[in-house]
C-alpha cells in the first residue's frame, strides 16, 4: 500500500523532484499472529521425537560396490568404528573370487549416546573381477529392485505392521580404482545403470596412491565424466528442496565429490594421540587427518550430516518411482498379496 | 675382470691350439695384467709361468670390444591394465621421456577401444656404449567391460616377430637381420588386488611359452611393509598353482663369491617385484631424489627400503639383460621355430609338393594382394626380408 501512495505523489509533485520515499516491502501472508503470553513449550516437540527415535532405533542399509581389494569392507568397519563387514563376520578372507555377482548381507546393531542403529552392510563380491564384466549390475539392480517390492508389498497389506521393516538400500558406495587417469568403462556402466534406482556415492578408493596434484587432477576429471555422461550421484541436483540445501549440496557436488578415501582398523601413536591410519616405512597415514585424506569428510557426510536424507531420498523418490511403475504396469491395482514368488519375479 | 655381460670360462685348448695362440702373448701382457691364480678345476694344465701364458682370456675382452662397436638391441614389452604406472616407470628405468605426447583416452572413448600394440624406439649411450631400446605398449588391455582374449593382439605380434626372424634367419643375405624380438614382457599385477585377477591368470598362460614374463606388483607406495610380504606370497603360490611359467633367475656359478650369492639369493626372494616409479626430484633431507612427496612422507624410488625398483633395474639392465635374450632366443623362439616345422613338415607330408626350404607360413595379413607377392616371392627362392619386413611393417600400423 506504501508504494502506491508515493508513486502518486512523485507524479503530483514533478515540478519540485522530491527525493522518492523508499516503498515499504509488504509483509507475507500470515494468519493472526498471537503473541505469547507465556512460554507454552510447542519447542519440546523436539525433544520428544528425539526420546521417541532413541526409542525405536532406526535402520540404516548401506551397500558397498567395486573390484576387489579396493579395500571396501576395511573402509565400512572404519566408517563404523566396528567390525561390520563381511569380511569380519567370520567370512574367509582369502575366499576366491566368484564366478558370478554376489550379494551377501550382514546386520549388526550398534548403540552410541543411547541411539540404536540397526546398520546392515550389503556386499557385492565378484563385481567387476571377471574377465568378461557383461551386465554384472544386473544382480545388484535386481536385489535393490527386490527390496522395493517386498517394502511394497507391506505397505498394501490390508493388515499393516506397525514399522515395516526395511531393507531398501539407502547409500550405495561405489569404489572408484585410484589409476589416475580417468573412470573405467565399466564405472560409467554400473553408474548409468544404477543412479536412477539407488543413491550412489562415489569414493576413490585407496587413496594413499595418489600425491595431492594427481589427486585434485583426478577428482576433476572424474567429476567431469560423470557430468558428460549425465549421471546424477548423490546428492542429486533435482532434489535440493531449498537454496539452503542447494548452496551446501552445491559445494560438496563441486568440490569435495567424489571423496578420497583411505580405511584402517589399526591404530598408532602420532603425536601423542591414539589415531586411525596406516604404516609405512616413510611416515604414517593418518586416517581422520584432512590433509591426509578425505575419509572424515565422507564420515560426516554420511552419518553425521546426510543420513537421515539419504533414507528420505530413497523413501521419498526412489521408492515411489518404483511403486509407480509397478502400479502402472499392473493397470493401476495394487500387487496382490497372494502372489506366488514366481509371479513376483516376472514383474521386475 | 668380466662385468657381467658374459660369463665365459675358457677351457684347457689341446696342444697344437696353443702353439697357434703363443704369438698373442705380446698382445696380452700389454693388455691386461695375467691372473695370479689358476683356474680351478683344470687338471693337466700347465704350469702357471708368465712365458706359457696362451692368452685366450682375453677372449671376454675381444667380444666385448666387437660388440660395443656393435652396440646391443633390446625390446621390452609392457602390460597390465591402465593406470598402474607403466609409463611412468619406464621413464623412471631409463631415464627418459618417452611418452611426452601421449594422449589419454577417457572412459567413454575407452568403451569400445581394441588392444592396440604401440612401439617406441630410443637410442641411448652410456659410456661408449650403445643401446637401441624398443618398449613395446600395451594400451587398452584389461581395460574393457568384456576382456575376452584381450591378449590376443599381445600373442599375435610376438608370433609375428618369431615368424619375421625365422624368415630372415632362412633368407640368402643374413647380415643385417634385425632383431624385434621380444626379450621380455614387465607384467603389472594391480596391488588392490588379493592377489592375482582371472585376467591376469589368463594372460600369464597365453604368454609364458612365447616370451620372458617378469612380473611386477604396480604402484606398490600403497602398501605397507607386511601387505607386500603377503601378497609376493600369494602371487607366488598362485603362479605354482596354475603352473605359469614365469622368468627364472639362473643359478649362480658355485665358484661365485659370496656377496653375489647373497645378492643372488635377495633378488630371487623378492620376487615379484614391487615397484614404484617417478620423474619428479624432491627434496628429503636435504638431498634431491627421485621420489613421490606425500603429506605424510616421501617415498623414495632408490631406496631399497622403500621398494625393489632397484633391484628391477639392476636385475633387467645390469645384470640378466643379456640372459633374458639368451631364453628369448635358445628357449622362446626355438619353441617356436620347433613348432613351424613340425607344422611344415605336416604339411609336406599332406600336399605331397616339394616346397622350398624358406618357410610359407600365413601370416595373418587381411591384403590377399600383399599373399600373393610374398608367395611369388618365395618361389623365387630370393632373400625375402626386406618384402617380409615391409609386410609386417604395414601390418602392425
Amino acid at each position: 500500500a506504501g508504494s502506491v501512495e508515493s508513486k502518486n505523489e512523485a507524479a503530483m509533485s514533478e515540478l519540485v523532484p522530491e527525493p522518492r520515499q523508499k516503498p515499504v516491502v509488504p509483509m507475507k501472508p500470515m494468519g493472526i499472529n498471537a503473541s505469547l503470553l507465556g512460554y507454552i513449550g510447542i519447542d519440546t516437540i523436539i525433544e520428544q521425537m528425539r526420546k521417541k527415535t532413541m526409542k525405536t532405533g532406526f535402520d540404516f542399509n548401506i551397500m558397498v560396490v567395486g573390484q576387489s581389494g579396493l579395500g571396501k569392507s576395511t573402509l565400512v568397519n572404519t566408517l563404523f568404528k566396528s567390525q561390520v563387514s563381511r569380511k569380519s563376520s567370520g567370512w574367509n578372507r582369502e575366499e576366491k573370487i566368484p564366478k558370478t555377482v554376489e550379494i551377501k548381507a550382514i546386520g549388526h546393531v550398534i548403540e552410541e549416546g543411547g541411539v540404536k542403529m540397526k546398520l546392515t552392510v550389503i556386499d557385492t563380491p565378484g563385481f567387476g573381477d571377471q574377465i568378461n564384466n557383461e551386465n554384472c549390475w544386473e544382480p545388484i539392480e535386481k536385489y535393490i529392485n527386490e527390496q522395493y517390492e517386498k517394502f511394497l508389498k507391506e505397505e498394501v497389506n490390508i493388515a499393516r505392521k506397525k514399522r515395516i521393516p526395511d531393507t531398501r538400500v539407502h547409500c550405495c558406495l561405489y569404489f572408484i580404482s585410484p589409476t589416475g587417469h580417468s573412470l573405467r568403462p565399466l564405472d560409467l556402466e554400473f553408474m548409468k545403470h544404477l543412479s536412477k534406482v539407488v543413491n550412489i556415492i562415489p569414493v576413490i578408493a585407496k587413496a594413499d596412491t595418489m600425491t595431492l596434484e594427481e589427486k585434485t587432477e583426478f577428482k576433476q576429471r572424474v567429476r567431469k565424466e560423470l557430468e558428460v555422461n549425465g549421471i546424477e550421484f548423490y546428492p542429486q541436483k533435482e532434489f535440493d528442496e531449498d537454496l539452503e540445501d542447494k548452496t551446501e549440496n552445491d559445494k560438496i557436488r563441486q568440490e569435495s565429490m567424489p571423496f578420497a578415501v583411505v580405511g584402517s582398523d589399526k591404530e598408532y601413536q602420532v603425536n601423542g594421540k591414539r589415531v586411525l591410519g596406516r604404516k609405512t616405512p616413510w611416515g604414517i597415514i593418518e586416517v581422520e587427518n584432512l590433509s591426509h585424506c578425505e575419509f572424515a569428510l565422507l564420515r560426516d557426510f554420511v552419518i553425521r550430516t546426510h543420513l537421515q536424507d539419504l533414507k528420505e531420498v530413497t523413501h521419498n523418490i526412489h521408492y515411489e518411482t518404483y511403486r509407480a511403475k509397478r502400479l502402472n504396469d499392473n493397470g493401476g491395482l495394487p500387487p496382490m498379496t497372494v502372489e506366488t514368488e514366481e509371479n513376483h519375479e516376472s514383474n521386475l | 675382470a668380466g662385468p657381467g655381460w658374459l660369463s665365459v670360462r675358457p677351457s684347457v685348448p689341446p696342444a697344437a691350439l696353443m702353439d697357434a695362440l703363443v704369438l698373442q702373448e705380446r698382445l696380452v701382457e700389454r693388455l691386461l695384467s695375467p691372473r695370479p691364480q689358476a683356474p680351478r678345476s683344470q687338471p693337466g694344465r700347465l704350469k702357471d709361468h708368465e712365458k706359457q701364458y696362451v692368452g685366450f682370456a682375453t677372449l671376454p675382452n675381444q667380444v666385448h670390444r666387437k660388440s660395443v662397436k656393435k652396440g646391443f638391441d633390446f625390446t621390452l614389452m609392457v602390460a597390465g591394465e591402465s593406470g598402474l604406472g607403466k609409463s611412468t616407470l619406464v621413464n623412471s628405468l631409463f631415464l627418459t621421456d618417452l611418452y611426452k605426447d601421449r594422449k589419454l583416452l577417457n572412459a567413454e572413448e575407452r568403451i569400445n577401444q581394441t588392444v592396440e600394440i604401440v612401439k617406441h624406439t630410443v637410442d641411448i649411450e652410456e659410456k661408449g656404449v650403445k643401446l637401441k631400446l624398443t618398449i613395446v605398449d600395451t594400451p587398452g588391455f584389461g581395460d574393457a567391460v568384456n576382456n575376452t582374449e584381450c591378449w590376443k593382439p599381445i600373442t599375435d605380434y610376438i608370433d609375428q616377430q618369431f615368424e619375421q626372424y625365422f624368415r630372415d634367419e632362412s633368407g640368402l643375405n643374413r647380415k643385417n637381420i634385425q632383431d624385434n624380438r621380444v626379450h621380455c614382457c614387465l607384467y603389472f599385477i594391480s596391488p588392490f588386488g588379493h592377489g592375482l585377477r582371472p585376467v591376469d591368470v589368463e594372460f600369464m598362460k597365453a604368454l609364458h611359452e612365447k616370451v620372458n614374463i617378469v612380473p611386477l606388483i604396480a604402484k606398490a607406495d600403497c602398501l605397507i611393509p607386511s601387505e607386500i610380504r603377503k601378497l609376493k606370497e600369494r602371487i607366488r603360490e598362485e603362479i605354482d598353482k596354475f603352473g605359469i611359467k614365469v622368468y627364472q633367475f639362473p643359478e649362480c656359478d658355485s665358484d661365485e663369491d659370496e656377496e653375489f650369492k647373497q645378492q643372488d639369493r635377495e633378488l630371487k626372494e623378492s620376487a615379484p617385484f614391487a615397484v614404484i616409479g617417478s620423474n619428479t626430484v624432491v627434496e628429503a633431507k636435504g638431498q634431491r631424489v627421485r621420489g613421490r612427496l606425500y603429506p605424510w612422507g616421501i617415498v623414495e624410488v632408490e631406496n631399497q627400503a622403500h621398494c625393489d625398483f632397484v633391484k628391477l633395474r639392476n636385475m633387467l639392465i645390469r645384470t640378466h639383460m643379456h640372459d633374458l635374450k639368451d631364453v628369448t632366443c635358445d628357449v622362446h623362439y626355438e619353441n617356436y621355430r620347433a613348432q613351424c616345422i613340425q607344422q611344415m613338415t605336416s604339411k609336406l607330408t599332406q600336399d605331397n609338393r616339394i616346397e622350398s626350404p624358406i618357410p610359407i607360413l600365413p601370416l595373418p595379413t587381411p591384403d590377399t594382394e600383399t599373399e600373393k607377392l610374398i608367395k611369388m616371392k618365395d618361389e623365387e627362392v630370393r632373400p625375402i626380408s626386406a618384402c617380409t619386413s615391409l609386410v609386417l611393417e604395414l601390418e602392425s600400423k
